[in-house]
């Protein structure tokens, strides 16, 4: 029997009970998994069977001897399909738990290759034990219900501006890259397959369609394989979006390729008409994809823009419309991942304005749940099917296929990166050509084209999953287990931390018009001209229709703005919030983390309760936490990683010294004479009107949870000291002698100041 | 190739100015083509007014600033050598030219930072001043925020990036904060190559 996954290491875990019981609960859903199916009956067929037995023995008399009711029955089949579906997913999640508790492992072999083994190693069992391996990967199943979710999930959360201004050199990469390959390994595959004439050789069977086909379906870049690897590596942003997009727009070559080559490997010859058709197909296939996608995507938004009312549901809308977009692509045959990628990317800057903040919440954490189970699923299922799989060896096909590949993939890259540089202004240098070329991974996707194929149209179908199968082992195993050393020898330039100031943000836009200007200037209608238009036209229409009240208006800087001070707030009232002021110390914590785990001490508790009647209290709280969703627009989160990781706890002894470095400046901040002020809304502006609409139930003053939303009312009330002496004269007298005391809502005439700050913080809404 | 040359010999120091600044040939006619279009009563120089005829620079919330920073010094007008003096800065960074100093070249960073300082600058003084900074932000996000937002954001940004704490922006503290930004590409027009 097997003591958990082959990749364990005993002697490095199990010293701790917890990690005991894991090990020990591992080893019961194997038993479980094994044994039950066979506990219960052999096959289904027999079972079914036996059932048909009993009720032909049943039904002619009812007089039948009666048995002893049964207090305990076990009737496996009635929960069959959906216990092993669950059962899978446990074993995936557990897995993915099992890993991450043995540190050295996960940072020398990437996930994806522990999960292939894992899967091996399943399905050996299952074999051994002489059940029918279920076929897992079945095609089906495989584009239905478990490339959706990562697909989604990459498209979301798609950092569309280094998308966008890279599109040009991806499209490259994806489209004619792809080409290159499919049709240099098909075409090679089927010379190599002609030599030798005079051995009788199986491989001389092969026409050069099938040859064909077969190098169109290993040409293409899997986004899952791609994903799953270069997560935990970690490179700059303009090398992971080149890799990932061309992973996922040659979506749509794959397809039209697939399609073309499998329709006529039946009628034996390509004739020119036929490529011309190809050629129309993949417009239509890519850019209906992209339409239906977009169409859906506007819907979506154009939905979230009336769930004010029903926030609980507001997640299922982004999910529902996603994947029918998904489905009605594949319905025509267009290219579904192109359409999920397009209806995410659409979709998110509208919805993240309309829906509420646990909503974003919902949506992000289901997304990254759902798309990270899936491609354990993938990884494990792959694994078992190699096992499963009729399998046909023949050396020297698998062994060219291979070789092959690689030789493609270095050649295509370096030849179109050297085209490209012609037009790019930040050149593709040697090392990132080689980080493209060996990030150029393949994957499940192509193990389920192999396995669609029709075994009557090909008969090699055996070989050709064989030698697909060693290819993704290859790509997984030696390019995955190496690509991190190689980065790290090459020493290519690895991510920035998102941490950008309110400086940036400022400058970036300031030359983002400059650009602009320069080139009407220049009469140039370059990038920045054409970016500018569509930013004026989303302005000026589509926002209105699509993001319901006032969040229309809101400019991005503000937002921005808003989300560093909510920052700074929350994050002083985590350090023990001795200060007045936060001040010019940048905020890096990261916003992830709005509910610490640590209890706030209890010396700010005592002090910073604030006294306010319990109806703004709660608008107060409402309108900080639809603003800490602004958050969510900067956050570069398509890196499953970053929630895996906590930021918040590594940056606690930042937050010390920034507390030291606070206490330093509140000295200095009594000499100052500017400040932050504390604007007010006039009475009747749309943000009080929308604060007043968003103020729902009542919440529970004393909640633990809500302390924390508490502090940080109370430190941005704190903020009210001093007030800039030419200050609107919208602030009233107010009492001046507050520290880190709240006064009980001191004046009534316009909302008290605790209010007005959380207006000012809504009020470019 | 020889109308361009015919061409080229309209253009007063030619060759200098390639050298000065970099241009090729080719990007130097499409420059003095395009300067011959906005240069409308073909006096060989350019006003304010001819800038101000490009529609799409009336929309640009800081195209006021632009059209002055090609007016240095209080100048009235200017001919093609300074027109294509300033649009050098704008030049993609060619890491594989290796010519002279590159330090010096009109399109490096600290140039091309410098040029962008210099229109927030507009007093000249060296430093961004609260006051220069109010007036960009409220150019760039008009009437759709508040006085005090606008104070406030101004406020912020001075104390992340003011070092030495004396209320401005110098020029290095203003390198520092954009350190992180590829300068290159956000300050490259990809026609100028």
């Amino acid at each position: 029997m097997p003591s958990g996954a082959g990749s364990h290491n005993p002697a490095g875990i199990g010293r701790s009970l917890p990690e005991r019981g894991l090990l020990l609960l591992m080893v019961l859903v194997f038993l479980e998994g094994s044994v039950l199916p066979l506990g219960a009956a052999s096959s289904p067929d027999i079972r079914h069977q036996e059932n048909v037995d009993n009720h032909k023995a049943a039904d002619p008399g009812h007089n039948f001897t009666k048995k002893a009711f049964p207090v305990l029955d076990l009737d496996y089949k009635h929960i069959q399909t959906p216990f092993e579906i669950s059962l899978w997913v446990l074993l995936a999640s557990l897995m993915k738990l099992g890993f991450h508790l043995i540190p050295r492992l996960s940072s020398i072999v990437p996930e994806s290759c522990l999960l292939i083994t894992v899967g091996l190693l399943v399905g050996g069992l299952i074999k051994l034990a002489g059940e029918q391996v279920p076929p897992v990967l079945d095609s089906r199943l495989f584009f239905l219900c478990l490339l959706p979710p990562i697909i989604l999930d990459a498209g979301y959360f798609l950092p569309i501006r280094p998308f966008m201004e890279n599109l040009g050199t991806i499209l490259m990469f994806a489209v004619v890259g792809t080409l290159w390959n499919a049709f240099f390994i098909g075409g090679l595959l089927y010379a190599v397959c002609q030599i030798q004439p005079a051995n009788p050789n199986p491989l001389h069977a092969m026409e050069l369609l099938p040859c064909l086909l077969f190098g169109s379906i290993i040409s293409a870049v899997d986004p899952v394989a791609v994903l799953a690897v270069f997560e935990e590596i970690h490179i700059n942003e303009l090398l992971h979006i080149l890799v990932f997009g061309e992973s996922l727009l040659n979506d749509a070559v794959t397809v039209v390729l697939y399609h073309l080559f499998e329709e006529f490997a039946g009628a034996g010859t390509v004739t020119v008409m036929d490529g011309v058709l190809g050629v129309i197909s993949f417009l239509v296939v890519a850019l209906g994809g992209v339409l239906v996608g977009a169409i859906y995507g506007i819907l979506s938004a154009f939905t979230s823009r009336f769930t004010s009312h029903t926030r609980v549901i507001e997640p299922l809308f982004v999910f529902v419309y996603s994947y029918m977009a998904y489905l009605s692509a594949e319905m025509f045959h267009l290219s579904g991942i192109m359409a999920l990628i397009a209806c995410g990317a659409v979709m998110r800057p509208y919805v993240e304005a309309n829906i509420s903040h646990k909503s974003h919440t919902t949506i992000k954490y289901f997304l990254k749940m759902w798309s990270s189970v899936s491609e354990t699923l993938i990884f494990i299922f792959l694994g078992v099917a190699t096992v499963d799989g009729p399998h046909a060896w023949n050396w020297t096909f698998v062994t060219v296929t291979v070789i092959l590949c690689l030789v493609a993939r270095v050649i295509g890259v370096v030849g179109l990166t050297y085209v490209i540089n012609q037009f790019r202004i930040v050149k593709l240098t040697t090392k990132d050509q080689f980080i493209i070329a060996y990030g150029g991974l393949r994957g499940a996707i192509a193990f389920s084209l192999g396995f669609l194929l029709d075994k009557n149209h090909f008969p090699m179908r055996e070989m050709f999953l064989t030698a697909i199968i060693t290819v993704v082992f290859f790509t997984v195993f030696v390019q995955g287990m190496t690509i991190k050393p190689l980065v790290e020898l090459l020493a290519v330039k690895k991510k920035q931390e998102a941490k950008r100031s309110i400086n940036e943000e400022i400058h970036t836009q300031f030359l983002d018009h400059l650009l602009t200007g320069i080139e009407d200037i220049c009469g140039h209608y370059g990038h920045h001209h054409w970016k500018d238009k569509l930013n004026r036209f989303n302005k000026k229409y589509v926002k209105k229709c699509l993001i319901a009240g006032e969040r229309s208006k809101e400019p991005q800087l503000i937002a921005f703005y808003h989300k560093m001070e909510m920052k700074q707030a929350i994050e002083l009232v985590e350090s023990g919030g001795g200060v007045k002021l936060p001040s010019a110390v940048p905020s890096t914590v990261s916003m992830q983390n709005i509910q610490p785990k640590k209890p706030p001490p209890a010396k700010p508790a005592e002090r910073a309760l604030p006294q306010l009647p319990k109806g703004r209290e709660e608008e107060i709280r409402k309108i900080l936490r639809s603003n800490l969703q602004r958050t969510r627009q900067r956050l570069r989160s398509y890196n499953r990683h970053t929630l895996v990781a906590d930021p918040y706890e590594d940056g606690f002894g930042d937050l010390l010294l920034k507390k030291q470095r606070m206490i330093e400046l509140e000295k200095k901040i009594k000499d100052m004479s500017n400040y932050l002020t504390v604007p007010a809304a006039p009475p009747d502006s749309p943000t009080m009107c929308r604060a007043r609409l968003a103020s729902g139930k009542h919440i529970h003053l004393s909640s633990p949870q809500m302390q924390t939303l508490d502090y940080s009312t109370s430190t941005i009330f704190t903020r009210q000291d001093k007030t800039h002496p030419v200050a609107n004269s919208t602030h009233r007298d107010q009492t001046p002698t507050l520290s880190q005391h709240i006064t009980p809502a001191a004046t009534d005439i316009s909302p008290p100041p605790l209010m007005e700050i959380c207006l000012h913080v809504t009020a470019g809404m | 190739m020889g109308s361009s040359s015919s061409n080229m010999n309209h253009i007063p120091n030619a060759q200098e100015l390639m050298q000065e600044t970099g241009f090729s040939a080719a990007h130097l006619l499409r420059l003095y083509e395009r300067f011959e279009f906005l240069d409308r009563d073909g006096k060989g120089e350019l006003s304010p007014d001819d800038f101000e005829a490009v529609r799409e620079l009336a929309l640009n919330p800081i195209g006021g600033r632009i059209i002055e920073a090609f007016f240095p010094q209080g100048q009235e007008t200017v001919d093609f050598a300074s027109f294509v003096r300033v649009l050098a800065h704008f030049r993609p960074n060619d890491p594989n030219r290796k010519d002279g100093a590159q330090q010096d070249q009109a399109n490096s960073r600290t140039r091309k930072l410098k040029f962008a300082f210099q229109l927030y600058d507009q007093d000249r003084d060296g430093k961004i001043s609260r006051n220069e900074l109010l007036q960009v932000l409220r150019a760039m996000l008009g009437i759709q925020v508040t006085e005090e937002q606008l104070q406030s954001i101004a406020e912020r940004a001075i104390q992340e990036a003011d070092l030495d704490r004396d209320g401005a922006i110098s020029f290095d503290e203003f390198k520092k904060s954009l350190e992180k930004v590829n300068i290159d590409h956000k300050m490259s027009v990809r026609f100028l190559k």
